[in-house]
């Protein structure tokens, strides 16, 4: 992994003082994850570049568990991109070689680190979504940009480009403490295979100020923001993750889980994009809709005893909750995971006694009778159906509507007329990349009319969220009673 | 004279009852193993930390009433000391005992006051007891002696004084009258026969016993001549009587067995009500009884009075062959068998109701068989079925010979039907015979295509979340037990729930394998020296090296036809067959591709003549599926495709600043280049490491699957043929289509000839230099035999493979030795339990055990998968 900084200033020799390293000298130093080293492959007065080489130990990465963390295919965490790509590791080396010019201090040449130079800065290379993503960060900030593509494979042209460039930034007229504070903040940004390990709550907060003065004029700075705040709430910063406490957007990037076929978990949040924050703000608003109607039914319903199965993090459990007629909750998930932030979010270990003996948080599967459901009022299945395969539905069937048998049960499910409204969705493609199925409405009812039948339950289907006259509402909802 | 020994059921909870100071403690310490003893004193201690605080005695007694419970429920022999005086005491036990089918017994230490007292006087820990207390017990305790009987004691012992309880020395212990544990047969267990007499001689000759009547010599012969097959003995599972034609001759043919030995019989309903009118009872003439009573009427005293005795001495049920055979009239709840009690005798006659009556006006028949659990095989009778279905490891064999149905035989150990038909209907049933099929099917609503599996395959279509959650011990032919510990359970239930197939598809997961140990070469990080080494240290005198495909590991489930896959399987429109992954996944996310897949290989067996040279219409497989692509092109593109380009971006652009930078003569930078370009040639050979397992997948045709293992047809698994056999079996079906089925080359290497395990060596580097991946080592028995289990397997893998899988620059200076330090044990630890599990469930699915039995161990591996093992070994 390599970033060069160019200047023509002149001299340019200059930069040599402006990042306190000798042109003269090849210097080697340790970073956490293997070596960095500096050099000037040309240092003349005309023209001048300072090189910084990482070296990163694989091996190391593995035995420091600084490396990817291997979930879904657990090989990632011993063959990975890490050494060859910009990642937060060359942050941090930035702020290890170049701490001083990062701070604009400048011992020999007090006036230099203000002065305005021109600066090229190549990185190679940069992991990005497109070379629009790679625009639409540096553009805004001055830069002439210029990227080139890399083929995943050149012996197999039909897999198309990877998502690796070659960056090269040109400044007319730049502070060098700023091109470094930019790359050292978007660089983490645009790598999404990027964990941060190495960050603590202070170098976070180093972060944040190392924005300070351009970020909050960037038309992308909620990307900006999001994207490393995400990645610092998962492993690192508590203050963090209570500040985005219900922001949906954290569910797309729930790490797979245990197999050895990657999938994604969570709820119906497209795959993230720097374009699709939008579209998953108003995705998050249909989900606490149908979460709202869903609470708000069982409410109806008079239910006192109430299972959420597949309850997730424990959103419709936290509207439950707040429902003084419901006498006790069985909430449900086959994901641990899912369960252990769903213990987090409802904070059960701090849940007054009263209250936590409304609530039963455990595992438990769908598709095996399990006797602790029997005896409950109403059983709420909001968005689960269409994350089994549809050969798994009749025993969903037997083990819901035939074994367990509540008084009354509340199925959702995308309704697939109303992708076509999806831009980004091409058709036949599903809302989220585990949906094993997305019923149009003639499915579901169809699917709905048989269960009901053959269980003895009487049913109706409800759409669900702001309807279209032609291809109904984004959601839909099974109610069936007995 | 004292009595020295008393007797007691093997399985009793013995209530010593006495006064503070009577010896209890003492008696029962002498007489008891120490575990066997509950006493309320200790419970007392346990829970307040002082055996006399008198404060903590609710506790103490619910933790002694929590321990009896909990060794009855375990069949264990439990003692209480505790002093028992009160009826309301014992009437608690009493109950713990029927609740558990325990036959409760009394002891009673009757020692005068004076002797108590003076014990009690002795004891520091006892001087706080009042004066009154030891004469109030004993005016308790001499109140109770003559309801002890009442309230349920079969078993009572008094011990008047001191000499008496001084001189009992030993305390024996009868074996209950069901346990026959000992008795292995084989035997040849016959359904309700109804005085179908005719029928009965038919069905025994068709057994090959031989049955003459003769001339009475003697009354107690019953003028019978009976002979039995070798070593055989038949089995009546009772209602030997009423409805039919001639019950007196059933019950001479059968008391006469029975008198010979050649035959054991537990009683039914209807015999007892025959005994009952025999003892003079008055009983109801309705369901059949009339017919008997006017049969009997010609009959002698004699021989009623032999019927009644032996009537009299029939066991409600027996537990059989080492506890892997229980026989019932009505059938037997696994916490029930070889227990005593009312209710265990009234369950053996009239199995399990739920109290309410049907349209009838029978009592409706709870289906105890749906929930059985038990590792017994529990043949049973009573209640009329078209034809025995197993489910749950019980069958009921009575089909209604009286009714017109059949006269049913089920000959163990050999799972066999024998039945004779009806020779006319000698009574019609209220209620038609397939009754409670119907049942089962309208309760199993909303699979209408059910009717078409049987009742184990509808029992089937759900399993239940308590047999695969929580920790799990397994127990196996191949290993005592394999552990599954929650936390990999947890794991497993979310993969097999999300992902996994239809569990009916999953009878086998097939076990990771283990690496050979690092090689002792500089520049090699495996090598088939290591493999060698291993199997000829565990004794292994020959080996299979087998070429190791690069693909992705399939299990390939196959029937010959769809039908064949219902019946089999028991699913339904699924189609013939499944071909699934190392995570019960399916392979194909493309139907039709898969179809034409299956009837590519289906032909392939029939053009072959597997099916009939096998004598199946289904068969398992594990094989390999070519190329790697084909299932893993999104984690070939998303990882190994990735890092190559981006270090084949990357790299060159550092080699060119350094160059630059060399120019200028920089200290230092030249070896700074040498790496570079290193690592850049290394990311090259990578990259066409992983390209060589990597081709376009756009038809069948671009497909290949390279079977390495059959695993099992009809009634068959194949862990006793060696790999050689397997080998060669596979490769009759992959010359019946060398389009999609590739044959594996192997050789086979005596490890003692030197110049063999050479050839093996070079055939490797051969294999490896080419870009093959490697090979695989295994004993040649599948499974050798020996005091060890050893590795099914080993595998090296070739040096360039091995880029894969431990990075691009593994061979670079630093980091091989680093690499070196690995350590095999965990994974072949893990390789040997996981083997273990799927020898294990794929013979439980071939002997017909139900799917939970099967998925508990497809189950298991994937749990145990889900340990944390390094994943590059």
């Amino acid at each position: 992994m390599l970033l060069t900084i160019t200047t023509t200033h002149q001299p340019a020799t200059d930069l040599g003082y402006l990042l306190h390293k000798n042109p003269a000298r090849l210097q080697s130093i340790d970073i956490s994850a293997g070596q960095a080293h500096i050099f000037y492959p040309e240092a003349s007065p005309a023209r001048c570049t300072a090189a910084l080489l990482l070296d990163i130990d694989p091996i190391a990465l593995v035995r420091n568990h600084r490396g990817p963390a291997g979930e879904g295919f657990a090989l990632e965490q011993y063959v990975n991109d890490r050494p060859y790509v910009a990642s937060s590791f060359l942050s941090t080396a930035m702020s290890k070689a170049f701490n001083t010019a990062m701070n604009g201090t400048c011992k020999d040449r007090p006036e230099l680190p203000d002065t305005l130079l021109p600066l090229e800065a190549t990185v190679a290379v940069m992991p990005a979504a497109s070379a629009e993503q790679l625009q639409k960060l540096f553009a805004p900030l001055g830069y002439a940009v210029e990227t080139e593509a890399h083929l995943l494979d050149p012996t197999v042209p039909a897999w198309g480009n990877s998502r690796y460039f070659t960056l090269r930034l040109r400044h007319p007229a730049l502070r060098l403490r700023d091109l470094l504070s930019h790359l050292y903040v978007l660089i983490p940004v645009l790598d999404r295979g990027d964990k941060h390990y190495w960050i603590n709550e202070a170098e976070a907060e180093k972060l944040l100020h190392r924005g300070a003065t351009w970020l909050p004029q960037h038309p992308e700075r909620e990307f900006i923001t999001r994207r490393y705040l995400r990645n610092l709430a998962q492993y690192v910063n508590p203050t963090l993750e209570r500040l985005l406490e219900g922001e949906e957007a954290l569910t797309d990037d729930v790490p797979p889980l245990t197999s050895e076929e990657t999938a994604t978990t969570g709820l119906d949040v497209a795959a993230p994009s720097a374009s699709t924050t939008a579209p998953a703000r108003e995705k998050q608003n249909l989900h606490d809709l149908r979460l709202d109607r869903v609470a708000e039914t069982i409410s109806q319903l008079g239910a006192k005893r109430v299972l959420d199965l597949g309850c997730g993090e424990g959103k419709l459990v936290r509207r439950l909750l707040k429902n003084p007629q419901i006498e006790h909750i069985l909430a449900l998930d086959v994901s641990w995971q899912e369960l252990q932030r769903a213990q987090e979010r409802l904070h059960v270990a701090e849940m007054p006694p009263r209250q936590r003996e409304r609530l039963t948080l455990t595992q438990g599967s769908l598709l095996y009778h399990d006797p602790r459901l029997v005896g409950y009022d109403v059983a709420a299945v909001v968005e689960v159906i269409e994350h089994l395969d549809e050969s798994r539905l009749a025993a969903f069937e037997q083990v819901v509507f035939a074994r367990a048998r509540p008084i009354a049960v509340l199925v959702t499910t995308p309704n697939a007329d109303y992708n076509q409204r999806y831009e980004q969705l091409s058709a036949g493609e599903f809302r989220h990349a585990d949906h094993r199925f997305e019923w149009t409405r003639a499915q579901f009812a169809e699917w709905v009319a048989g269960v009901a039948e053959r269980h003895g339950y009487r049913a109706r289907v409800d759409n669900l969220g702001p309807e279209d006259a032609v291809v109904g509402a984004p959601s839909q909802l099974a109610i069936f009673e007995q | 004279m004292p009595l020295t020994t008393l007797k007691l059921p093997e399985l009793s909870l013995v209530l010593l009852i006495g006064t503070s100071g009577s010896g209890k403690s003492t008696f029962a310490r002498r007489l008891f193993k120490l575990t066997e003893i509950v006493s309320s004193d200790h419970c007392r201690g346990l829970v307040s930390d002082n055996e006399n605080d008198q404060t903590a005695t609710p506790d103490a007694f619910a933790l002694l009433h929590y321990l009896v419970g909990v060794r009855l429920k375990r069949g264990l022999l439990t003692v209480v000391d505790a002093t028992n005086v009160q009826p309301e005491a014992r009437k608690s036990l009493i109950q713990l005992a029927r609740e558990y089918h325990v036959l409760p017994a009394a002891i009673i230490l009757d020692v005068p006051d004076y002797v108590a007292e003076n014990r009690n006087r002795a004891r520091a820990e006892r001087q706080h007891l009042g004066r009154h207390v030891v004469p109030q017990q004993r005016q308790q305790l001499r109140r109770s002696l003559k309801f002890l009987k009442q309230e349920g004691f079969r078993h009572i012992y008094h011990l008047h004084n001191t000499e008496e309880i001084d001189a009992v020395q030993a305390i024996v212990r009868d074996p209950l009258y069901s346990n026959r544990k000992q008795d292995t047969g084989p035997f040849d267990i016959i359904g309700d026969v109804h005085g179908c007499y005719q029928e009965l001689v038919q069905l025994l000759t068709t057994l090959g016993y031989t049955i003459e009547t003769d001339a009475t010599q003697d009354a107690r012969d019953l003028g019978m001549r009976v002979t039995a097959p070798a070593g055989r003995r038949a089995l009546f599972l009772g209602d030997l009587v009423d409805r039919g034609p001639d019950s007196p001759a059933v019950l001479r043919l059968v008391m006469h067995m029975v008198q010979e030995g050649l035959a054991l019989c537990v009683p039914g309903n209807h015999d007892i009500k025959l005994l009952r009118h025999l003892h003079g009872k008055h009983v109801n003439e309705q369901h059949g009884f009339a017919e008997t009573l006017a049969q009997l009427a010609n009959e002698s005293d004699t021989f009623k009075n032999q019927v009644r005795q032996f009537l009299d001495g029939l066991v409600s049920h027996y537990v059989l062959d080492g506890s892997k055979l229980v026989v019932a009239h009505a059938g037997m709840r696994e916490e029930m068998q070889g227990r005593g009690s009312g209710a265990v005798r009234a369950f053996a006659l009239y199995g399990e109701t739920t109290g309410e009556i049907d349209e009838f006006g029978l009592p409706v028949r709870y289906n105890w068989a749906a929930e059985y659990r038990g590792r017994a095989m529990v043949v049973y009778g009573h209640t009329p079925v078209p034809a025995p279905e197993w489910l749950n490891n019980t069958i009921d064999i009575d089909t209604g010979c009286v009714f017109g149905g059949r006269l049913t035989a089920l000959r163990y150990p050999e799972r066999e039907l024998v039945s004779v038909p009806a020779a006319q209907v000698y009574c019609e049933p209220v209620r038609p015979l397939d009754y409670l099929r119907q049942l089962a099917e309208a309760a199993n609503q909303g699979q209408e295509a059910n009717s078409q599996l049987t009742a184990q395959q509808q029992h089937d279509d759900v399993l239940d979340i308590r047999d695969v959650t929580g920790k799990q011990i397994i127990k196996t032919r191949l290993l005592p037990s394999v552990t599954i510990r929650e936390e990999n359970a947890v794991a497993a239930l979310e993969v097999m729930s999300r992902f996994a197939l239809n569990p009916k598809w999953l009878l086998y997961l097939p076990p990771t394998m283990s690496p050979s140990e690092t090689s002792a070469l500089p520049d090699m990080l495996e090598h088939p020296a290591e493999a060698f080494d291993y199997f000829r240290r565990q004794g292994v005198e020959r080996v299979v090296c087998e070429e190791k495909h690069m693909g992705s590991r399939v299990v390939v489930v196959l029937a010959r036809d769809e039908e064949a896959a219902q019946r089999r399987f028991g699913v339904i429109g699924e189609g013939p067959g499944r071909c699934y992954t190392r995570t019960g996944r399916n392979f194909f996310n493309d139907s039709t591709l898969e179809a034409a897949f299956l009837a590519r290989l289906q032909e392939a067996l029939t053009k072959s003549g597997f099916w009939e040279q096998f004598h199946t219409d289904w068969l398992c497989l594990d094989a390999e599926l070519l190329p790697w692509s084909a299932k893993a092109q999104q984690l070939i593109k998303d990882q190994y495709a990735a890092v190559a380009a981006a270090a084949t971006a990357a790299l060159p652009e550092a080699a060119a600043v350094l160059t630059q930078a060399s120019s200028r003569g920089l200290d230092g930078i030249e070896t700074l280049l040498a790496r570079t370009t290193a690592r850049q040639t290394a990311a090259e050979q990578y990259a066409d490491a992983y390209r060589r397992y990597c081709w376009p997948v756009e038809s069948l045709a671009d497909l290949r699957l390279a079977p390495f293992h059959l695993l099992a047809t009809e009634g068959h698994t194949y862990f006793e043929k060696d790999h050689a056999w397997h080998m060669e079996t596979l490769r009759a079906i992959c010359l019946a289509d060398e389009g999609l089925l590739r044959a594996t080359p192997y050789r086979v290497v005596h490890l003692q000839d030197l110049a063999d395990v050479e050839a093996a060596t070079q055939w490797w580097l051969d294999l490896t230099a080419s870009g093959g991946e490697g090979m695989v080592v295994k004993p040649y028995d599948f499974i050798p035999s020996g005091r060890n289990l050893v590795q099914p397997a080993l595998k090296c893998r070739g040096r360039e493979y091995l880029r894969i899988i431990y990075g691009p620059d593994y061979l670079l200076p630093g980091n091989l030795e680093r690499l070196r330090e690995r350590s095999v044990k965990a994974k072949r630890n893990l390789a040997l339990r996981e083997f273990t599990l799927g020898v294990e469930g794929l013979e439980r699915f071939v002997a017909g055990q139900p799917l939970r039995a099967v998925h508990q161990c497809v189950f298991g591996v994937l749990a145990l998968e889900s340990e944390a093992v390094d994943p590059r070994l």
